[in-house]
């Protein structure tokens, strides 16, 4: 009775067939639910632009705002503070912010002070090595943990080192920059966080 | 025999599609005619919900943004013609009335109406809007056939006018109601209106539904695809079986 | 390549003797009959259906708020805010009501083809066991989402053990942990949902289908393969009639996977409420406490049994005979290899009486389920016009459940009093297809 043929040819190619497009059905029904993962409409709305009013923030003074549950620090910097910046470049691990820290930034403030206006720097506070919070220490004189210090930001987690760039010192556990959100100007008293220039027309 | 059994038990499930349909009309409402597929008539219900009921329902499970994006509309067009709330673009729809004031007006809290269609049926909402009538000895001076007694006043007067009752011959139940004094809608535009507004809530009810019809074809397509592959790969091996 | 996969897979071996004989045992050497008709594809549906209801119930209690105040808002969440969540919902909902569709279809093959006879009692048991876990499982998910629908299911149901004497009243306030479904019921009752009972859930299902391997599936024809001829084009020493589970089923079932996941897809992507049957209409109001919902009613798969409690009165001054009596429909079916001790298997040889009987049982759960559903009480009125429904729905509820009960009293009869004129069974299996 069993005498016909098996064409194992045809037997394969069906099996690898059916294989494939039920291992494709498989990947495209677990895409939702991986993609369910992703921050919910309620977690963005949360997370939305945030406006900040800088108009009450003295030189020299740092405020910090949440906006997505970070903490980003709005520095209003003194000129002696901006004057001192050139002055770190070579214990600096990336000055110029072109190297390993060339996606800590917008374009628009890829520059020598990392920020929009000269004055106004804008942070996420939170330290590239493990994600502390670091200290705002911006007066200039010697530190324990820096005899040069020329103000900027400590971590006291594990003693990384940011200066009034957010720009990370050679030899500390971070290795890159102070990450600067997407912002603009609102006007010349109002900043907000979250929307780049381009976008906010 | 087992044919005869395949039958009886495919008419026991045509019994059951059967009441399935049967409770689909429930209570012979009249099919509202409305759906979520029609954008114009999305946007146009939006428009009524945000001009005349928003300001005593919510809709505290829907989002401006989510409607932005699911109704064709800008962030821009959303925030100047709908949300007069000062909400935020990514908030939910919160209705203008403070719940304490509310309890205070109706006797109760006006409710939400993010699933009210999904509750009541889409041809219920049509129904009742359609079925408003001047009632003196109601509180709020209204009174609806569908809802009887309800304590809602009738805001789309202004566009339908003003229906009243006609009762039975010495009865108190409401035979039909006519239309004493014309709004500024046609019967047949007012019609629409309330369609529209019903298509919106039944959107409001299940944003979601947009998207499952949309992926939902492609779905069958490749199951499809797949089961047939799956039945040529069983007529082979099963080429051994005698 | 080839050569990395022998070796691991020797690796594996000389660690782990046992696998390879076991995968054998249940898949390339376990030899089920070749004449499984269509009725045979609801098990491993069923199997299917417990992968997707333990896939989407973990991720949805990823977002679901376990609390009385937040959980109705937490599935709307679901439903709206997270993304794709609407999906995994009602892949959860549509599962938990297919899932009692391809049961029933399963528990009727059984009946059918006298599954349920020697040597698979154990079977049939564990089977009955896994219905009644579900039941179970099904009732508690169902109070989840909090809805007015699930809070006075869960006040019905729950009240139904206030109905036992003496301890009732105070084993109701013990099962809700308070004076009316509320926050420490909802704890409790998806901590035994999301892990206690799918827990005992899989054990029986893996007991169930070890009961079934040691003796060997039955088939339409309710001929025992391993008591026929011996020898196939795989092993000599195996049954005649018998085929490996692995390739033949597994592809076979595979073609019953894609045509059951079409059905499921099209309710799932365009008709998730199944129009009120699957998500019921007041589940979308939030539970309160103040306002019973005008049509309250189990969902679909509990109607049969809610009919049955509803269709017999109370007397003697209790309740509980309706409770009894649902019960004992249940437990009946527990019984059904000792009441029926017929010595044929499938129906294609039984007597007559025996399917008329038969389909009048699977008739009557039917309409006990439109009963208990409420159909009878809207279609009564339309068809018969002006008449007392109540009067008319009792006497309709109570004959289909005469007829219920009556299936296993007439069965016992039937094959005790030599009543049953039985047809010659084949010595092998006759193939259908």
């Amino acid at each position: 009775m069993a005498n016909e043929v098996v064409d194992h040819g045809r037997r394969r190619f069906l099996t690898a067939t059916t294989a494939v497009v039920g291992g494709v059905g498989v990947v495209a029904a677990a895409v939702p639910f991986i993609k369910s993962w992703e921050p919910s409409a309620r977690a963005k709305a949360a997370g939305a632009p945030v406006t900040v009013d800088i108009s009450k923030i003295e030189p020299g003074q740092k405020v910090t705002y949440p906006w997505r549950g970070l903490p980003v620090f709005v520095v209003n910097r003194t000129k002696e503070q901006l004057d001192a910046l050139p002055s770190q470049d070579n214990r600096l691990v990336d000055a110029k912010s072109e190297g390993s820290s060339a996606d800590q930034q917008p374009k628009y403030a890829q520059n020598e002070y990392r920020s929009i206006k000269p004055e106004w720097l804008v942070l996420v506070g939170l330290c590239t090595h493990l994600g502390c919070v670091p200290d705002f220490v911006p007066v200039m004189k010697p530190e324990p943990f820096d005899p040069e210090w020329k103000g900027g930001f400590y971590c006291p987690c594990h003693k990384s080192r940011y200066d009034m760039a957010g720009r990370v010192y050679a030899g500390v556990p971070a290795p890159k920059n102070l990450l600067v959100p997407p912002y603009h100007f609102v006007d010349d008293k109002t900043i907000q966080v979250g929307v780049d220039p381009k976008e906010a027309g | 025999m087992t044919k005869r059994f395949i039958f009886s038990i495919a008419l026991a499930l045509g019994l059951v599609v059967g009441s399935v349909s049967a409770q689909a009309e429930e209570g012979g409402l009249p099919p509202s005619g409305s759906g979520v597929r029609d954008q114009a008539s999305l946007q146009r219900g939006a428009k009524l919900f945000f001009n005349y009921c928003v300001g005593c329902h919510s809709l505290k499970y829907v989002r401006y943004s989510r409607i932005a994006e699911d109704l064709g509309l800008s962030e821009q067009e959303v925030m100047d013609n709908l949300n007069f709330t000062g909400a935020k673009f990514g908030e939910t729809v919160v209705s203008h009335m403070p719940e304490a004031d509310a309890q205070k007006f109706f006797g109760k809290a006006p409710p939400d109406l993010s699933l009210e269609v999904r509750a009541k049926t889409a041809d219920w909402v049509y129904a009742y809007l359609n079925s408003f009538y001047l009632d003196p000895s109601r509180p709020v001076g209204w009174n609806n056939t569908v809802f009887p007694n309800a304590s809602m006043p009738f805001p789309l007067w202004e566009l339908q006018g003003v229906q009243t009752a006609v009762k039975k011959p010495g009865s108190e139940e409401v035979e039909k109601l006519e239309l004493s004094r014309p709004g500024k809608l046609t019967p047949e535009q007012y019609h629409q209106a309330a369609r529209d507004l019903t298509s919106f809530l039944e959107y409001a009810s299940e944003p979601a539904a947009l998207q499952r019809q949309k992926y939902g074809i492609w779905v069958l397509l490749f199951l499809a695809g797949f089961t047939l592959l799956a039945y040529m790969l069983k007529k082979e091996y099963w080429k051994d079986v005698h | 390549m080839a050569n990395v996969f022998t070796r691991i897979g020797e690796w594996v071996n000389e660690r782990a003797p046992n696998l390879a004989p076991t995968y054998r045992k249940h898949m390339t050497e376990y030899y089920a009959p070749k004449n499984f008709n269509l009725w045979y594809y609801f098990g491993s549906l069923a199997l299917l259906v417990l992968v997707n209801q333990i896939v989407t119930g973990i991720f949805l209690t990823m977002n679901y708020k376990t609390s009385a105040a937040e959980a109705f808002g937490s599935v709307e969440y679901i439903m709206r805010d997270v993304e794709w969540g609407w999906l995994i919902r009602y892949m959860h909902s549509t599962g938990a009501s297919l899932f009692f569709v391809v049961v029933f279809l399963h528990m009727f093959r059984g009946l059918m083809y006298g599954s349920y006879k020697k040597p698979r009692e154990l079977v049939w048991i564990l089977g009955m066991l896994i219905f009644l876990v579900l039941m179970a499982e099904a009732f508690m998910g169902y109070v989840l989402p909090w809805g007015n629908m699930s809070f006075w299911g869960a006040k019905v149901i729950i009240s139904l053990f206030g109905t036992i004497p003496v301890i009732g009243s105070t084993l109701v306030e013990w099962i809700m942990g308070d004076y009316l479904p509320a926050d420490a019921t909802l704890n409790r009752f998806f901590a035994l949902h999301v892990i206690a009972l799918p827990l005992v859930l899989l054990l029986l299902v893996v007991l169930h289908l070890a009961a079934l391997h040691e003796v060997g599936s039955n088939n339409p024809d309710g001929v025992e393969i391993k008591k026929g001829p011996k020898g196939n084009r795989w092993d000599a020493l195996k049954p005649a009639d018998g085929i490996p589970f692995h390739p033949y089923y597994t592809v076979k079932d595979l073609v019953g996977v894609g045509f059951f996941l079409l059905i499921a897809a099209f309710i799932i992507f365009f008709a998730p409420t199944f129009g009120g049957w699957f998500l019921e209409h007041d589940n979308f109001i939030p539970a309160n406490n103040l306002v019973t919902p005008s049509h309250i009613k189990p969902v679909w798969y509990f109607t049969p049994f809610y009919a049955i409690l509803r269709m017999i009165p109370s007397f003697f001054s209790t309740a509980i005979w309706g409770v009894l009596g649902m019960f004992g429909a249940i437990a009946l079916l527990f019984a059904l290899p000792w009441i029926d001790a017929g010595k044929v298997k499938s129906i294609r040889y039984r007597g007559t009486g025996f399917k008329v009987a038969l389909g009048l049982f699977v008739l009557a759960f039917v309409l006990l389920g439109a009963v208990g559903a409420g159909v009878t009480a809207e279609v009564i009125p339309e068809w018969f016009g002006d008449v007392d429904v109540t009067f008319w729905e009792n006497a309709f509820g109570r004959l289909m459940t005469l007829i219920y009960f009556g299936y296993f009293v007439f069965l016992w009869f039937y094959t005790r009093l030599g009543w049953e004129k039985t047809k010659p069974v084949p010595e092998r299996v006759t193939t259908h297809d």
